[in-house]
C-alpha cells in the first residue's frame, strides 16, 4: 500500500526540478558518451602546453599539450561510475542495516546509532584520506571508503522512516494476517519509505562525486596520465595564466552536476512536503 | 539531533537529581557527561585511525624507500620505525605517546637519516596558519549565517528571500575545489584583483599578506554559507508560526519588537547546533581550501603526509582534527543549553 502517491503530482511543474533534470541529464549525457563524440585522443601531445583556444581546439591544450575538449569528454565518465557505484553500495547497507535496526529494534538499532556517532565525529574527507593512506587510491577502494563514510547516515534515515511506518495500520494488519517479517519489510514498509529516502539519495549521490572528485583532484586517487575532471582541475592550475579554461571547464562540469542533482533532490522535499499538506 | 540527545540527557539527570546543589550540580554533571562521551569516541576514534593506517604495515617501509630498496634497508627501516613489533603493542605506544605530547616520528625523516625525526615540532606552524585561516572565516561565517538565514525567513518567499535562498541553494552544495578554481578564475584571470596561491615562503606569517587570504575564506564562506543560510531561514519561518508569536502580533505589539523579543531568541538556539556543524565542516573543507590555494597549514600538511605515506604524520593530522571537531561539538551543546531558556531551568 502507497501513501506518499500525492508527492508524485506536480513534481515535473516545479522550475528548480525542470532545471535540475535538464542539467542533470546534460552532464551525464557528456559524461556517458562523451568519448563516442570526441574526434581527439585525450592521450595525445598535440602542440604547446598551456596554448589558448585556437586550431582545431576549442578549449586549447593542457599542462602537457594535450587537447583538453577530448580529456573533457572522456573525464566524465570515471567519477559519474564511482559515486554511482558508491550510492549503490550506500543505500544497499543503508537499507539492510536501517530496516534491520528499525522494524527489528534489537540490538543492532543502539550498535548501530553509536556507530554513526563515531564515524560523524570525523570529518568525511579525513576518514576518505584515511583509507587512501592505508589501502592506496585505487578505484574499488574509493567506492568503498565512501560508501562507509556515507552509509551511517542513510541507514539512519531509513531506520526513522521504518519506525514511523511499522507504526500504521497496514504493517500491522499485515502482521496479523500472519505475512512473514521478510514479506512484509517489502510489500509494505519500503514502498512507504521510497519517497523519504529518494531525496536524501540524490544528496549521497552528490556528496558521492563530491568526496571521490576531491581525492582525485588531490592527486591520491585516479593516476594520471587518465583524464578525470577532478585531476584534470589540479594538474592544470599551473598554466591558469595562459589557459584558464582547461581548468574551468572541467569545473564547470562538476559543477553543474551537483547542482543538477541538488535541484532534484531540493524539488522532492518540496513535493514531499506539499503532499503531506 | 544533538538537540534532541541534549535534551534526553538532561531529563535523565532531572529524574535523579540530588538535592546538594553545591556539590553536584546538574549542569555540572551534563557537561561531564558530555566530556565523557567526548573522550570515549575520541578514544574509538584513535583505534580506527591507527588500524586505518596500518592495515598494511610493511607497505610503510618499501613506500617511503621507493623502488632502489633493498630488503636489508627495508628491515632495517622496519626495526628503527618499530614496525616489527605486534600492532597491539603498537598501538598503545603510540597513545601513550600522544597522552604525552609526542606524535611519533616521521617514517620519511628516519629514512633520509635526518637529525630531527619528531612529528610533533612539525605540527606546530601548520596548526597555527589553519588556525588563522579557519579562525577569520569562522568570525566572518557566524554573524553572516544568521543575519542572511533571519532575512531569509523574515522576507520567505519575497524577493529578499529570493536573492539569499538561490544562491545559497545552487553554490552552497559545491565542492570546495570548484568554488575555489571559479573564484580564481574571476579574481585572478578576469579581474587580475588577487594572486592565485597564497603560498607563503616558510616561517612567514600569513597575517603578513592578508590579500592571499581572501580568496580561500572566500572560497570557505561560500561552500558553508549555503547549508547554515538555508537551515536558519527553515528555523525562523517555523518560529514565526509559533502561536505566542500570532498571540503578540494580535496584542498590537510592534513587528520590531516581536522579531527581536518574541522570534529571535527561539529561532537561535537550533542556528547554534547548525553553525558548529558548519564550524566542523570548515574542517574538512580546510584540506581540500588549502590544496586548491596552496596554503600552508594543517590541511596540505596531511595531503602531503598522505602523498608521502608518512603514516606518523597522517594519523598526527588527523588525531588533532578528530579533537577539535569532538570538542565544537560539546561546546555547541553546551551553549544550546545556555540559550534556550526551557532546557536551561530543566538542568538548574
Amino acid at each position: 500500500m502507497l501513501v506518499h502517491r500525492q508527492a508524485r503530482f506536480g513534481l515535473l511543474h516545479d522550475w528548480g526540478m525542470r532545471i535540475g533534470v535538464l542539467l542533470f541529464a546534460l552532464v551525464v549525457f557528456i559524461a556517458v558518451f562523451g568519448g563516442q563524440l570526441s574526434s581527439q585522443s585525450p592521450y595525445a601531445t598535440v602542440g604547446i602546453p598551456g596554448a589558448a583556444p585556437g586550431g582545431g581546439h576549442l578549449l586549447g591544450l593542457d599542462f602537457e599539450g594535450r587537447d583538453v575538449l577530448a580529456r573533457v569528454l572522456h573525464g566524465g565518465v570515471s567519477t559519474l561510475a564511482l559515486a554511482a557505484s558508491a550510492t549503490v553500495l550506500v543505500y544497499a547497507l543503508g537499507i539492510s542495516f536501517g530496516l534491520l535496526a528499525g522494524y527489528s529494534r534489537s540490538v543492532i538499532d543502539p550498535l548501530l546509532m553509536r556507530t554513526v556517532d563515531v564515524i560523524l565525529s570525523i570529518p568525511s574527507l579525513l576518514l576518505m584520506l584515511l583509507f587512501v593512506t592505508g589501502l592506496g587510491g585505487g578505484r574499488p577502494v574509493m567506492v568503498v571508503a565512501a560508501a562507509v563514510v556515507l552509509f551511517p547516515g542513510a541507514a539512519r534515515i531509513v531506520r526513522s522512516a521504518t519506525l514511523e511506518v511499522s507504526t500504521r495500520g497496514f504493517v500491522e494488519a499485515a502482521v496479523a494476517r500472519g505475512e512473514s517479517t521478510l514479506a512484509t519489510l517489502w510489500r509494505e514498509v519500503l514502498p512507504n519509505i521510497v519517497p523519504p529516502i529518494a531525496a536524501d539519495m540524490g544528496l549521497r549521490f552528490s556528496w558521492s562525486i563530491i568526496l571521490i572528485s576531491s581525492v582525485n583532484f588531490l592527486g591520491l586517487g585516479i593516476r594520471p596520465p587518465e583524464p578525470d575532471w577532478g585531476l584534470l582541475i589540479s594538474e592544470n592550475l599551473v598554466i591558469l595564466p595562459s589557459n584558464p579554461l582547461a581548468v574551468v571547464a572541467p569545473a564547470a562540469m562538476i559543477g553543474l552536476m551537483i547542482i543538477g542533482v541538488n535541484l532534484i533532490c531540493d524539488g522532492i522535499i518540496r513535493a514531499l512536503s506539499r503532499g503531506d499538506r | 539531533m544533538a538537540t534532541m540527545i541534549t535534551g534526553t540527557q538532561i531529563d535523565a539527570d532531572r529524574s535523579t537529581a540530588p538535592v546538594t546543589r553545591s556539590i553536584r550540580h546538574p549542569f555540572v554533571r551534563f557537561l561531564g557527561r558530555r566530556l565523557a562521551a567526548g573522550v570515549v569516541t575520541l578514544w574509538v576514534v584513535s583505534v580506527f585511525i591507527f588500524v586505518a593506517t596500518n592495515v598494511l604495515p610493511g607497505n610503510v617501509a618499501e613506500v617511503v624507500l621507493g623502488h632502489n630498496a633493498t630488503p636489508e634497508r627495508i628491515q632495517a627501516l622496519n626495526v628503527k620505525m618499530g614496525y616489527d613489533h605486534p600492532m597491539i603493542q603498537r598501538y598503545f605506544t603510540w597513545i601513550v605517546g600522544i597522552l604525552h605530547g609526542d606524535f611519533g616520528k616521521s617514517a620519511v625523516a628516519v629514512a633520509l637519516s635526518q637529525v630531527e625525526t619528531s612529528v610533533s615540532s612539525t605540527l606546530v606552524s601548520p596548526l597555527l596558519n589553519s588556525l588563522i585561516l579557519g579562525g577569520i572565516t569562522a568570525l566572518l561565517l557566524v554573524p553572516l549565517t544568521l543575519l542572511l538565514g533571519a532575512l531569509a525567513g523574515i522576507y520567505a518567499r519575497r524577493s529578499p528571500d529570493l536573492a539569499i535562498s538561490t544562491p545559497a541553494l545552487v553554490f552552497g552544495g559545491l565542492p570546495e575545489f570548484v568554488t575555489g578554481t571559479l573564484l580564481i578564475f574571476i579574481f585572478f584571470s578576469v579581474l587580475h584583483l588577487l594572486p592565485p596561491t597564497s603560498g607563503f615562503s616558510p616561517g612567514q606569517s600569513p597575517l603578513t599578506d592578508v590579500g592571499r587570504l581572501v580568496l580561500p575564506v572566500l572560497t570557505l564562506l561560500g561552500v558553508a554559507l549555503g547549508a547554515g543560510v538555508r537551515q536558519v531561514r527553515a528555523g525562523m519561518i517555523e518560529t514565526l508560526q509559533r502561536e505566542y508569536v500570532q498571540y503578540a502580533r494580535l496584542n498590537g505589539i510592534p513587528e520590531r519588537r516581536v522579531l527581536f523579543r518574541y522570534t529571535l531568541r527561539n529561532a537561535l538556539a537550533p542556528s547554534v547546533q547548525i553553525i558548529a556543524q558548519n564550524m566542523q565542516y570548515l574542517f574538512g573543507g580546510i584540506i581540500v581550501v588549502e590544496s586548491v590555494f596552496d596554503y600552508p597549514g594543517i590541511g596540505q600538511y596531511i595531503v602531503n603526509a598522505v602523498l608521502a605515506r608518512d603514516t606518523a604524520k597522517v594519523e598526527a593530522a588527523a588525531i588533532i582534527i578528530a579533537a577539535v571537531y569532538t570538542l565544537i561539538n560539546i561546546a555547541a551543546d553546551f551553549v544550546v543549553v545556555l540559550l534556550v531558556p526551557k532546557l536551561r531551568t530543566a538542568v538548574a
